[in-house]
């Protein structure tokens, strides 16, 4: 690996680079999926290759190949050069680094047992007996279950003479349960939705989440939802529990810290952000006083954990809402020296094939001190809402709507009756701003299937969260016919 | 790209290596470069060369996949053992028949000499004109160039070979005008020379003059023209909602119960079809199977949904060449959905119209209740005020959440013009006018 690396490196300098790293990188994936008590799929996929990545004449050019050898290491790093070089023939800023000493070390995701070493046979029944569970309720139409797991070894080299090789694992699984009637579709899912809850962590996580015990629970939860009220529509209070508030998170926090996407270098696809750089350290209200986001790749099983990013920036944290103040953005080498910043260490690429860009480490909301329970009671009126089911989010990363699988009415402190089809809608300030209570319950949830990019990447993002409580949002959105 | 003595050799070759009752290889090659720029200049600038071999290995009616990227012997041997291993450890699946077996394909033209020679200087130029233009105006350009080549090859252990080498080259371009003021544009061709980069340039640079100031309208339920980009990626939503013969079977598609009805006007029609050459062509699907053209909703009556050899034996019905690569638990997918043309001019759309809304695009479109083909997103890019029949006032972006189905039984007419869209996937669609529209937000 190290060879193909130093060969690229060398050939890109001496065709005129002034800067060029190279990564050497092979993921291994073992995926399983359940259905209604069969096997739907179970694959094991190898996918290696390497890139080059180089500056010459202050524009950037990449290349990649699957094929990895010393003669092709040649022929990419050459084609990198030539990309960047045509590059240059639009014109356009000069590219800046913000500076780094040389790193040089390794890091292995601590796991205590190695998924690839767990039978097959042992996780599909495992995951056959949650299957069971779920189908033991009368009514539930689709039963599923997945797991994923993940070996990502890589090898960084850059011509400032760093040198680091990692090796991340990645564990997930879940269950849903589906149920179908006239005209309605519900579905439950433990313990997230789409997909499957994820850390960087070994098959200890999946062990943790027990999940035949709860099988039976949300096939009951999602056949009760066929006759469920449906949501109200108004404008009230929502508590969110720890998984929705993790997604919403992601999208009206985590996407628009990405200091990329507000300089305007995701524009011609996602869109740009409205924290624009004038709002950084100028006291702009991101949030409540209740607010308190951080980036940190470092936080223990986070699925945006590692031990340094795809530029060799050590894995660090940031604050980026502190008091509900926006103080961070997520950085790369060549968009930090903007601001007169260095690299805060966010830069991932999915695979060998594709371009190193600012990612999502595992941006969490801190906990506060509420206990859910003491939560509800406190609340006199309001919706309770779990799981996502449905997300969108404008262009600049304001306006959002999203749906959860289930809902209940809170009466006078109490849960009430369950409700289906459940929406809120608002505009990021404003909604942090109604922000009141963030509870203790905290874990970290992983998001494993973040797009960004093009050749679009699908990325693992972690999200620590809490159940937390939200004032005055608009709920009930669009025509239900009830 | 291999020559297709070669990859059948490959695939023969990995075939050999099998014991299992039933072997599939299929073979992906790419060569994809994508010149991407923002802020008028190029900051993004990739090439990616890859293989893939993936093997479904067929014990009984167990089922193992696996995969590779890597071709020499060693690698290859090891993606059939894990495959069969994989295989071996799991129950059986009764549901499962067989892998296809051996039918004529039909063979289709969707290589182009022009995008697979397209280089970086080539690709750079093309962004040139773009930004040139937006430049001259005053304006900001971001967006991006993509020339693919694409080799899909086919082989199971039933005597199935099939081999389509084809290109595909996509452009789009956002537009920044001061005042708020956006516009887009895109182009998709199997042929980059057939991109017109100052027709793509103007387009966007058009809409992005023509909406600056936009004036803030009231939420609520509009007669709307959507045009061909909006129309694009409401089909692709629907298709996701249940075109598919796996969620008819699982009874989770808005076709249940309806084949037969009428569930949009008249003059909706929508059909997969592999072979128009408006479209991206192929003669087959990840299976080797040969592609069918098939009528999803006629004259709009729901008609069927598309088929893989999974679904299609479950339930006794013809397989229509619509399966994706194995593991698919997604099932079969309608690849090339296009909506026919009408006869109404870009006038006759907007004619009559007293007030309403016309949409240039979408933005971040997520599925909100599959059964209802309930959607939401954002209009983005351009949405204008119609005012007797005539485009009057730019207005803010809107979120709507609207029924894909309630929207295309409103239809009122349908563009006789049609453009190909890529999103997720790519469609063919026509801008149409429908009656029913609802926006539910606004944003700031």
């Amino acid at each position: 690996m190290q060879d193909l690396a130093n060969t690229a490196l060398n050939i890109a300098l001496q065709l005129g680079a002034t800067y060029a790293d190279a990564r050497v990188m092979e993921r291994t994936v073992e995926s399983i999926s359940v259905k209604n008590g069969r096997v739907e799929a179970l694959s094991s996929s190898v996918d290696s290759g390497f890139n080059v990545r180089v500056i010459v004449n202050g524009a950037w050019g990449f290349a990649s190949s699957a094929r990895m050898d010393l003669k092709e290491a040649q022929k990419i790093a050459g084609q990198a050069v030539a990309i960047a070089r045509a590059s240059a023939l639009v014109g356009g800023k000069s590219a800046r680094l913000s500076v780094l000493p040389p790193q040089r070390g390794s890091y292995t995701t601590p796991i205590r047992c190695d998924p690839f070493t767990v039978p097959l046979e042992e996780k599909v029944g495992l995951l056959l007996k949650a299957d069971e569970a779920m189908r033991s309720v009368k009514g539930v139409s689709i039963a599923t279950g997945n797991m994923e797991f993940g070996r990502e070894r890589k090898l960084f080299a850059s011509s400032e003479g760093s040198l680091i090789e990692q090796t991340l694992y990645d564990s997930g699984a879940a269950i849903v349960a589906e149920a179908v009637g006239d005209g309605e579709i519900q579905q439950r899912s433990y313990p997230n939705s789409f997909g499957r809850q994820a850390g960087t962590a070994g098959y200890e996580f999946v062990e943790a989440m027990n999940l035949p015990e709860h099988g039976q629970r949300i096939g009951e939860e999602a056949v009760k939802l066929l006759t469920a009220k449906q949501c109200p529509s108004g404008t009230m209070t929502i508590i969110l529990d720890g998984p929705q508030a993790a997604l919403q998170v992601h999208e009206s926090c985590g996407h628009p810290i990405e200091l990329d996407r507000v300089l305007g270098m995701e524009a011609g696809f996602v869109g740009k952000s409205f924290l624009t750089t004038d709002k950084l350290g100028t006291h702009f209200r991101y949030g409540s006083d209740a607010v308190n986001i951080v980036a940190d790749a470092t936080t223990p099983g986070g699925l945006g954990s590692f031990g340094w990013d795809d530029e060799g920036v050590p894995a660090q944290r940031t604050d980026i809402v502190k008091n509900g103040i926006f103080s961070g953005y997520l950085m790369s080498r060549d968009t930090a020296p903007e601001l007169g910043l260095s690299s805060n260490g966010c830069v991932r690429a999915d695979g060998w094939n594709r371009l190193p860009m600012i990612r999502m480490t595992n941006v969490s909301l801190l906990p506060g001190d509420w206990k859910l329970e003491d939560l509800i009671a406190d609340t006199a009126e309001g919706l309770y809402l779990c799981t996502n089911r449905s997300w969108s989010i404008d262009d600049r990363r304001l306006n959002f709507q999203f749906g959860t699988e289930i809902g209940w009415e809170i009466k006078n402190g109490k849960l009430g009756a369950l409700l289906k089809n459940c929406t809120y809608t608002g505009i990021t300030p404003e909604f942090w701003g109604s922000c009141d209570a963030v509870c203790d319950d905290w874990v970290v949830w992983g998001t494993p299937n973040c797009g960004k990019g093009e050749p679009m990447q699908v990325m693992r993002t972690g999200h620590g969260a809490a159940s937390a409580r939200f004032r005055s949002v608009q709920v009930g959105v669009g025509k239900w016919g009830e | 790209m291999l020559e297709e003595q070669d990859v059948q050799a490959l695939l023969e070759k990995v075939l050999g290596f099998s014991k299992a009752t039933q072997t599939e290889v299929l073979f992906l090659g790419t060569d994809r470069s994508l010149t991407r720029f923002a802020n008028n200049y190029i900051h993004q600038n990739v090439a990616e060369t890859n293989t893939a071999v993936n093997v479904r290995a067929v014990l009984g009616n167990k089922i193992g996949v696996a995969s590779t990227n890597k071709l020499d012997d060693e690698a290859l041997r090891d993606v059939v053992e894990r495959a069969t291993a994989i295989a071996k450890v799991q129950p059986e699946n009764p549901e499962f028949k067989s892998l296809p077996g051996q039918q004529a394909i039909t063979p289709v033209n969707g290589y182009s000499e022009d995008t697979a020679a397209f280089g970086p200087e080539d690709r750079a130029q093309g962004v040139k004109v773009i930004v040139d233009r937006a430049v001259a105006t005053g304006y900001e350009s971001a967006g991006a160039f993509e020339t693919t080549v694409q080799q899909v090859a086919v082989g199971n252990s039933l005597g199935v070979f099939a081999n389509h080498v084809g290109t595909e080259a996509e452009a789009h371009v956002v537009v920044m005008a001061d005042a708020g003021g956006s516009g887009y544009a895109q182009r998709v061709s199997m042929d980059a020379g057939n991109i017109d980069f100052e027709a793509l340039a103007t387009e966007a640079v058009e809409k992005a003059g023509k909406s600056r100031n936009p004036v803030e309208l009231p939420i609520g339920e509009y007669r709307v023209v959507l045009d061909g980009y909006a129309v694009g990626e409401m089909l692709q939503y629907l298709a996701f909602m249940g075109l598919s013969a796996l969620a008819v079977q699982e009874e989770r598609s808005f076709m249940n119960g309806h084949f037969g009805e009428q569930v949009a006007a008249e003059s909706v029609t929508i059909y997969d079809d592999a072979f128009d050459p408006e479209g991206l062509p192929i003669g087959f699907d990840f299976e080797g199977v040969p592609k069918q053209r098939v009528p999803l909703i006629e004259r709009g009556v729901a008609r069927t949904v598309v088929y893989d050899s999974f679904t299609a034996n479950r339930e006794g019905k013809a397989n229509t060449g619509h399966a994706l690569p194995a593991p698919n638990t997604f099932g079969p997918y309608p690849t090339h959905l296009m909506m026919a043309a009408g006869e109404a001019s870009r006038e006759d759309l907007f004619r009559g119209i007293e007030r309403g809304v016309y949409v240039t695009r979408f933005h971040y479109c997520n599925i909100v209740h599959p059964v209802r083909t309930l959607f939401t997103g954002m209009t983005r890019d351009g949405t204008f005020l119609i005012e007797h029949g005539e485009l009057t006032t730019p207005v803010k972006s809107f979120r709507f959440t609207q029924s894909i189905l309630e929207t295309l039984a409103a239809a009122e007419a349908i563009g006789k013009q049609r453009m190909q869209v890529r999103d997720y996937t790519t469609v063919v669609a026509p801008a149409i006018r429908s009656s029913k529209f609802n926006f539910t937000g606004l944003t700031q």
